[in-house]
């Protein structure tokens, strides 16, 4: 139990925001294991920064209890911000400083001085390959060339856990990569927990080993990507699309004979069959003993991508 | 072995002391820096001590040709108080009109300037407690105001000294240094205010323009409008009823009182003005009688006392304000 709870670098009970009767964030229980990367992917208005910000004490929740590496949250504010890095969307810098004089200055908020913090700061200006560009003035970065200060300003103070809110918003698409790559390195080489939150499901699910949905204050389903679409999919049917050739009544036939196909019928090209579980494996074969040649097997839905839609498109209407 | 547990003890708790305060010490150090090397600081600084330095020289030439007439007491104090015939302007009066607005300006886009540029939530999410932000924030603005009022105050001094070549008396020094400490609270009564509304509104244009509302009103339109109630309430129909005219122009006073402005135009003048015994309204009979005279240092200090407390009080109370909004707000952008 110990050992387990060792484990979780983050957790939430029960944690609930509420603003007037808007609830923002209902009762939201999150678990983050210590070294993975949790991907928090939601709509804009989900709640996910807010939560974000309860995890830092910068909210106060209005229910529930925050738990970073053991301390709660709302007692011991200074303790988790200080091995907690946040990068905020939209980060923004002292334009009129150099990105070198602003990491002294959060440095300097987290009680380095000196050659010390020199040292940190130029290992995080490495890290994200800054060092150019250090001492040039933060107004004439780009944006992501500021993204990435974002990041060495988290790494600054040596953070065991790192939170990003939307950190590839409004980056060209090169950019994007290099930032991946970046939180990629910073998870496998310095093991460090991240949690990142996003709309953009495309862009970060290569890097994340475990995500969350979260819809309208709740999370829908937790868990790694691939067993999130199952996990969706329960109590619904599970359709799997095929075509084969010789296309005709008697593939319908054929499909309906067995036992775990419920229904079979036509939509367009392709042969739909509602299942009782997942039977591609054995279709194909049989199909393919009975003189079809298969040429196309679709479980219907599961892609992860298709249900997040169904789930934001709900939230929009 | 009692003595070094005892000292190992005072260690700790002043190590702990500092590292609570490292965040404050970083916010007031890099505040100062900003203010010292930002363009704001400089053009402000031209201003104050250019039209500072055309008050002083003016003095200086009215004296010098008015000092055979009149009596030689109090000269230096003059250099501040006086004015010439091609600068109606003191230097008192001039700090007293750009005093507020150099508040204003230090002060309107404290916070809702960290929030336009993004910054806000980052240096939350360092291990600092969130008062130490605004609280380093203000005593930074404090000590810069301290810094040009001081040198200022001290610049013009020294060169009184060289253009009439009369040196001041320690009760003169005292006076001075005493006007200068309070132009500093006067000032810092400012700042904490637009600073309150830098908390309060979004935009920086909004909480500068409502700074400089306030102080355009409190300058030009508070002591009128006290005119005005005063005059409402006490009506005086008959000049020679003299008891309703005392209460109208005490009912005045007190409301315009209600203004920093108001209190610190009557401290500053009484301070530099020895000659000055008491700033309500006086009956002849009281001064029949009476020597003519000035008043010592501590005598002018103790009519002043209540506009000291008063001063402080309202900074205090715009900066409380300040404070336990911003402590109280969102953060989120």
């Amino acid at each position: 139990m110990v050992a387990a709870e060792n484990r979780l670098l983050v957790e939430t009970i029960n944690l609930t925001k509420r603003y007037g009767d808007f609830t923002a964030v209902d009762s939201l229980n999150l678990k983050v294991e210590k070294g993975t990367v949790f991907g928090l992917l939601g709509p804009n208005g989900a709640g996910k920064t807010t939560t974000i910000l309860m995890l830092l004490g910068l909210t106060e929740p209005s229910e529930g209890q925050a738990f970073v590496a053991g301390y709660e949250v709302t007692r011991n504010p200074l303790a988790v911000k200080s091995f907690t890095g946040y990068l905020p969307d939209n980060v923004g810098f002292y334009e009129e400083l150099t990105g070198r004089e602003n990491l002294r200055y959060t440095a300097r908020l987290n009680g380095f001085s000196g050659p010390e913090a020199e040292d940190k700061i130029a290992t995080a200006l490495a890290k994200v390959g800054l060092s150019e560009n250090a001492d040039k003035k933060v107004g004439a970065y780009s944006r992501g060339m500021k993204q990435r200060l974002g990041i060495a300003d988290v790494l600054v103070k040596d953070p065991q856990l790192i939170i990003m809110d939307e950190p590839t918003l409004a980056i060209d698409p090169e950019g994007v990569q290099e930032l991946l790559g970046i939180i990629k390195n910073l998870a496998k080489r310095d093991g460090k927990t991240i949690l990142i939150s996003s709309h953009l499901l495309h862009q970060i699910q290569e890097i994340c080993d475990e995500v969350g949905i979260f819809v309208k204050g709740k999370l829908m389903a937790v868990g790694p990507i691939k067993e999130l679409g199952k996990q969706l999919l329960q109590g619904k049917p599970l359709e799997i699309e095929i075509s084969a050739q010789p296309d005709g009544e008697r593939l319908l036939d054929l499909c309906q004979g067995i036992n775990e196909v419920q229904s079979a019928r036509k939509d367009g090209d392709l042969t739909v069959l509602q299942c009782t579980k997942d039977i591609r494996e054995t279709l194909s074969k049989f199909l393919v003993e009975n003189g079809f040649s298969l040429q196309y097997i679709n479980l219907r839905g599961v892609s992860l991508d298709s249900i997040y839609h169904k789930y934001f498109q709900g939230e929009v209407q | 072995m009692v003595e070094e547990k005892k000292y190992a003890a005072i260690i700790q708790g002043a190590r702990k002391v500092f590292q609570a305060n490292t965040g404050l010490s970083a916010v007031v150090l890099k505040e100062l820096a900003d203010y010292l090397r930002g363009k704001r600081f400089l053009i402000l600084s031209l201003i104050v001590g250019l039209t500072c330095f055309a008050a002083l020289y003016t003095a200086a030439v009215t004296i010098r040709s008015t000092v055979g007439r009149d009596e030689l007491e109090f000269v230096f104090l003059r250099l501040f108080t006086t004015s010439g015939a091609s600068l109606p302007f003191s230097f008192i009066s001039f700090i007293a009109f750009f005093g507020p607005l150099v508040g204003v300006i230090l002060g309107f886009d404290a916070i809702n300037g960290e929030r336009d540029r993004g910054t806000l939530s980052r240096l939350l999410s360092q291990p600092i407690y969130r008062d130490a932000l605004i609280n380093g924030k203000f005593l930074a603005g404090v000590i810069v105001i301290a810094i040009v009022i001081y040198s200022l105050g001290l610049l013009v001094g020294g060169l009184g000294l060289i253009l009439i070549g009369i040196p001041p008396t320690i009760e003169e020094l005292l006076r001075i240094f005493a006007y200068l400490t309070l132009s500093v609270i006067y000032i810092s009564f400012w700042l904490s205010l637009s600073m309150f509304f830098s908390v309060v509104f979004r935009q920086t244009s909004t909480s500068a323009l409502a700074g400089i509302a306030v102080w355009l009103f409190l300058a030009v339109f508070a002591a009128l409008l006290a005119g005005m109630v005063a005059e409402a309430v006490y009506p005086v129909h008959d000049t020679s009823d003299i008891n309703r005219i005392l209460a109208q122009t005490k009912l005045q006073q007190n409301l315009s009182r209600f203004s920093p402005t108001t209190l610190y135009d009557e401290a500053v003048t009484t301070l530099l003005n020895p000659s000055i015994r008491t700033l309500g309204p006086i009956m002849i009979e009281q001064i029949i009688g009476a020597i003519k005279g000035p008043i010592s240092f501590g005598q002018s200090l103790l009519l002043i006392w209540p506009h000291v407390v008063g001063l402080i009080a309202a900074a205090l109370l715009c900066f409380a304000a300040a404070y336990i909004s911003f402590m109280r707000q969102e953060i989120r952008a």
